[in-house]
């Protein structure tokens, strides 16, 4: 009994232990902020974006914006329709994701990839880490709003 | 039976023993001597755990700059500043090429010795560390935000740019002094016998933008014919002047060796700069005709470029009065340092046996009381007596180069006799030495050369490795060594490796560079005339016989892969854009037979590599830099057809179709 027990807890252990750490200033590791504020809801991923209203009709500025920052830093993986690229294709991703958890995923990649288990399966799929391609929140809100018009949304 | 080998054992101690204890005493020991107590946690630096110090130093003859950090000895970087680098394809990349352009066309390598870290009041600000090109004389910039070569400007009317880049006090100024002498102006086919008469030296002053950092040469004062060496700006008290040592007051044009180390005496050329301003601003300068080359990198385009100048303004010191000075000095003077409050100057004369240490206030009482032995080429002569503050006695054999701590005290290297020393700058007195291993050349304080050094520790760069590592062949590595100097002696703590051959070195806080580190450079500020930002705007054009292809590069493919169309005849420029834009994600481009090089490239950056097909067929290109887990998968295809043929341009990626649908070639 005892021994089931404690194997478990030695392998979370070992677990945690193989995650490299970042250096900071003193050397110390400690836990980043953002991580200790994480998963209050877990479907809206980790980061910073905690709430987004979405609004009707779609805001055309922010679509035109969001076309252009997926051309030049997106369009290289992501196919509009169903079919997986490199990551996967865009069709449906607004209907299949919270809106803060698809803005969490383009500004805090990294952090998504290492906590979030949605994010997790995704790298499991594709086996490619998509990639931190310098995104602000405002850039982010931009493409979000063009996957939703890619979804059919007025 | 038995005590025999007693006997035998004890007569071979007693020779051994006496033997071993001179060989102990033998200066300087060979690779035994260790360092003592805590040295290794002193140095050591845990994994993942960050350098103290950033330590810059030149790479000789690789003509590059290295980057060091400290106390740890660990190389980080090898920065290409004058001479080619495959592996990032520094001049082999259309861009980059313009960099190395000199009046001479394009050179590829050269012989950097100096590093000289920007300061703003004496002291350290982190933004450029400036080089000197050796051979073909130029100085260069490099940027600490990208630790890459942002400048480089070439020196006419020198015959080799050792006596640079020093700087003064508000990096105003980067000096450029000609270590050989030559004939210039309109009569430069002249007989060599005719030195004296015909070869003369200059000193150029090049002045460094505020904010931009952009140099160009503001004056030159020519001076008479003789080796200048080295050189550092006066500070504090003495900023507004500048000092240079020069040797071969002798004016010998062969076997220097002996026929410039008759007189006991030569010079260090003490020059009022802010005189020179001055003369400048009244017109007093003459232009002079002269052919060199400017060459930058910009930033926005990913380019550099190199332009073409045609006159230099000069000042005639004969003629202009009180800007310039000679003080005599002991003997064939190398290393020339002001300390750190700028009153003291120290000479080191490479055959002296004394070190002369001058006042900058003594210095100025004798040109206001014209205490004058003479003059040397119109030029007047301070007295020795009245410049001279007092001499260290007895230093050490052969002094080179001295740098300072914040407590007054001195650090001299000494070639010949193998050692640093260390002495205190107003008393003279000498408080401590160490052996090097083997034959120091320069040395370095971190700060050493500014108002306030940073102390804790001095780095000794020595000329000769011999049996200090594993043997590599003849040829065997250059070294480094970091002695700890928070205490009253001076502890050897740690040897290092160096590549090229280290000459001048500068350290600095990592505090002061290491925040503003560049990690990405903007696709959104890509003004490359060939990017392409995203991969709709990738892009085949043909225009005459060269064909332009815009390539991007992402984890982990290449776009466009497939690329057909080219002739034989032609040429192909790949314009490879790194979409990435995240931290250390290059990717990087080679193609099959290429005579020039690879290209790295950074996130957000276009570089162009051009090639030129010598056979028809199909042509395999990859990605270089190990990108991702199908980094292995990053390649593509060129089909090189016949020079009549008819195959149009087309280009893809991830299109697939029947073979029978493929142009052919007639």
């Amino acid at each position: 009994m005892k021994k089931s027990v404690i194997i478990p807890a030695l392998l979370i252990g070992a677990f945690a232990a193989c995650a490299p750490e970042k250096p900071n200033k003193d050397g110390d590791t400690k836990p980043e902020k953002s991580a200790v504020e994480a998963v209050i809801d877990p479907t809206k991923g980790i980061g910073q974006v905690k709430n987004v209203t979405l609004e009707s009709p779609l805001d055309q500025a922010r679509v035109k914006r969001g076309i252009a920052i997926y051309e030049m830093k997106c369009q290289s993986c992501h196919k509009l329709d169903e079919t997986r690229l490199v990551g996967p294709g865009w069709k449906g991703v607004t209907k299949k994701r919270k809106p803060e958890w698809i803005m969490n995923m383009i500004t805090n990649v990294d952090m998504m990839l290492d906590q979030d288990p949605e994010a997790q399966k995704l790298l499991e799929l594709c086996l490619m880490r998509m990639p931190n391609q310098n995104m602000s929140i405002g850039d982010a809100r931009d493409v979000l709003e063009y996957m939703r018009s890619n979804d059919g949304e007025k | 039976m038995k005590r025999k080998p007693i006997y035998r054992s004890l007569f071979l101690f007693g020779i051994l023993a006496p033997a071993s204890i001179l060989f102990q005493f033998c200066k300087p020991k060979g690779p035994a001597e260790v360092a003592t107590g805590n040295a290794a946690s002193q140095a050591y630096v845990a994994p993942g755990k960050y350098d103290e110090f950033y330590n810059f130093v030149s790479g000789g003859f690789n003509g590059q700059m290295n980057v060091y950090g400290l106390p740890s000895g660990r190389l980080f970087r090898i920065i290409p500043v004058f001479s080619e680098d495959p592996t990032s394809g520094y001049g082999f990349s259309e861009e980059t090429k313009p960099m190395l352009n000199t009046s001479h066309g394009y050179v590829p390598w050269d012989d950097l010795h100096h590093p000289a870290l920007s300061t703003t009041n004496g002291e350290h600000d982190g933004r450029w560390v400036f080089g000197n090109a050796n051979n073909t004389p130029r100085v260069a910039r490099i940027d600490l935000k990208t630790f890459r070569t942002a400048e480089i400007i070439e020196l006419p009317n020198s015959g080799g740019n050792h006596s640079s880049p020093f700087i003064t006090e508000n990096t105003e100024y980067v000096v450029a002094g000609t270590r050989f002498s030559v004939p210039m102006g309109d009569k430069t086919d002249v007989p060599i016998s005719t030195y004296k008469e015909n070869f003369k030296g200059t000193i150029s002053f090049i002045s460094v933008g505020k904010e931009d950092g952009k140099m160009k040469i503001a004056f030159q004062i020519k001076t008479p014919g003789v080796n200048f060496d080295l050189a550092r700006a006066g500070k504090g008290p003495s900023h507004g002047w500048f000092f240079f040592s020069c040797y071969n007051t002798e004016q010998a044009y062969t076997l220097l060796e002996v026929n410039s180390t008759q007189k006991d005496k030569d010079f260090i050329m003490a020059v009022n700069w802010k005189k020179a301003e001055e003369y400048l601003a009244a017109g007093k300068g003459e232009k002079a005709k002269a052919k060199y080359v400017h060459n930058w990198y910009d930033e926005k385009t990913h380019t550099a470029t190199s332009e073409m100048l045609n006159e230099v303004m000069q000042l005639d010191p004969t003629v202009l009065k009180d800007m310039v000075y000679f003080i005599p000095c002991p003997k064939s003077p190398h290393g020339c340092d002001t300390d750190p409050t700028g009153e003291y100057i120290v000479g080191s004369g490479k055959l002296a046996a004394l070190i002369p240490v001058f006042s900058f206030t003594k210095i100025q009482q004798a040109i206001a009381n014209k205490e004058f032995e003479g003059d040397f080429g119109g030029i007047p002569v301070v007295k020795y007596e009245a410049a001279l503050h007092g001499e260290v006695k007895k230093p050490g054999l052969g002094p080179l180069h001295t740098e300072f701590d914040a407590n007054g005290n001195a650090y001299t290297s000494f070639f010949v006799s193998s050692e640093i020393v260390k002495w205190n700058v107003k008393s003279l007195e000498v408080l401590d030495r160490v052996p090097t291993y083997y034959s120091i050349g320069h040395l370095c304080v971190p700060g050493g050369p500014t108002r306030k050094p940073h102390g804790k520790y001095v780095i000794a760069y020595n000329k000769i490795t011999k049996d200090r590592y594993l043997s590599t062949g003849p040829e065997l590595t250059q070294s480094a060594q970091l002695y700890d100097i928070s205490g009253d002696k001076m502890k050897l703590i740690l040897d290092f490796p160096t590549t090229g051959e280290p000459h001048y070195a500068e350290a600095i806080p990592a505090s002061l560079v290491m925040p503003n580190s560049v990690k990405i450079f903007k696709i959104e500020d890509n003004n490359h005339p060939y990017v392409a930002k995203g991969e709709g705007k990738t892009n085949v054009e043909r225009k005459g016989n060269q064909v332009h292809i815009s390539m991007t590069a992402i984890r982990s493919h290449l776009t466009p892969d497939n690329i057909e169309g080219v002739k034989l005849g032609d040429e192909v420029y790949f314009h490879v854009t790194n979409l990435e834009q995240d931290w250390d994600v290059p990717h990087g481009f080679a193609i099959k037979g290429a005579n020039n090089a690879e290209l790295l490239i950074m996130p957000g950056e276009t570089q162009t590599l051009k090639w030129k097909p010598l056979t028809t067929g199909v042509f395999p290109f990859y990605c270089t830099d190990f990108c991702s887990a199908l980094h292995q998968e990053m390649q593509g295809y060129i089909r090189v057809s016949p020079a009549n043929s008819n195959v149009p341009i087309k280009f893809s990626t991830g299109r697939t179709e029947a073979p029978a649908g493929a142009a052919g070639s007639k």
